[in-house]
């Protein structure tokens, strides 16, 4: 494989350049993102102990019981709601709105957190 | 830095698409779920079952079990192939990426049997 012996100097030093909150929405989708790809083994054990048995769904509710799997869940679903808020985002803008000017992405990043911090709070308020 | 081989369409146009209609499949599951556990605060057993087991919900969930697969293989890829770069963390790097992106394709593709094996296990 022919490598590209590059010595161009890149100043990407992120720690020095003052970012807008669409970029920290953005690094934030990133990182529920991977969280969510290791939350897909968690959703998918609770599928299957709620559906395996009747005795293994009734397994399931005591589990919810225990702090530390509450708070397990309750990351995981926080990361879902944020990654799922994040992402209706980015297909609205999709569809034509929202997408015209820095400033409408602002007010759009803005609103994204303020609607995921909600929904974080519901399930927060559901599950305790 | 060849990184088109282990994307999932080989393209980022392809790859950009199956995002976005995968994102749409897992928000209609996700709205659709929520809606159905306020519906049913009190849900047990027998009916989780009979909705989980019927085609339909069995397709659906199919459906959105390879929307996640394909979803996670692009957006882990965009992660992988922006962050484990030659010029962050130096000529180690390509064996180190390609390393994690043949677990995390073989993660993904583990999930997709077992989901199949729960949904078909009824």
């Amino acid at each position: 494989m022919p490598v590209v012996d590059n010595k161009r100097p890149v100043n990407l030093d992120i720690g020095t350049i003052k970012l807008p909150i669409t970029s920290y929405v953005s690094i934030l989708h990133r990182v529920s993102g991977v969280v969510l790809f290791f939350s897909v083994a968690i959703f998918l054990w609770m599928l299957e102990s709620s559906l395996a048995s009747e005795e293994s769904f009734n397994q399931l509710a005591e589990t919810f019981n225990n702090p530390i799997c509450q708070f397990i869940i309750w990351g995981s679903l926080a990361a879902l709601a944020y990654h799922a808020v994040a992402g209706i985002r980015h297909l609205i803008m999709d569809m034509g709105y929202g997408e015209d000017s820095f400033e409408s992405g602002r007010n759009s990043a803005r609103a994204a957190v303020v609607l995921a911090l909600v929904v974080i709070a519901l399930i927060t308020w559901w599950i305790l | 830095m060849v990184t088109t081989v282990t994307s999932l369409g080989r393209s980022g146009l392809s790859d950009w698409m199956i995002q976005r209609v995968s994102a749409w499949i897992m928000t209609a599951y996700l709205v659709f779920i929520v809606g159905y556990f306020f519906a049913n605060p009190n849900l047990d057993y027998a009916q989780w079952a009979e909705l989980n087991s019927s085609l339909p919900m069995r397709m659906f969930s199919l459906v959105t079990m390879l929307s996640i697969a394909a979803h996670a293989w692009i957006g882990m890829w965009c992660v992988l192939t922006d962050y484990i770069t030659v010029r962050l963390i130096g000529p180690k790097a390509t064996a180190i990426r390609i390393f994690f992106q043949l677990a995390m394709i073989a993660i993904t593709l583990l999930y997709v049997v077992w989901a199949i094996d729960i949904l078909w296990g009824i």
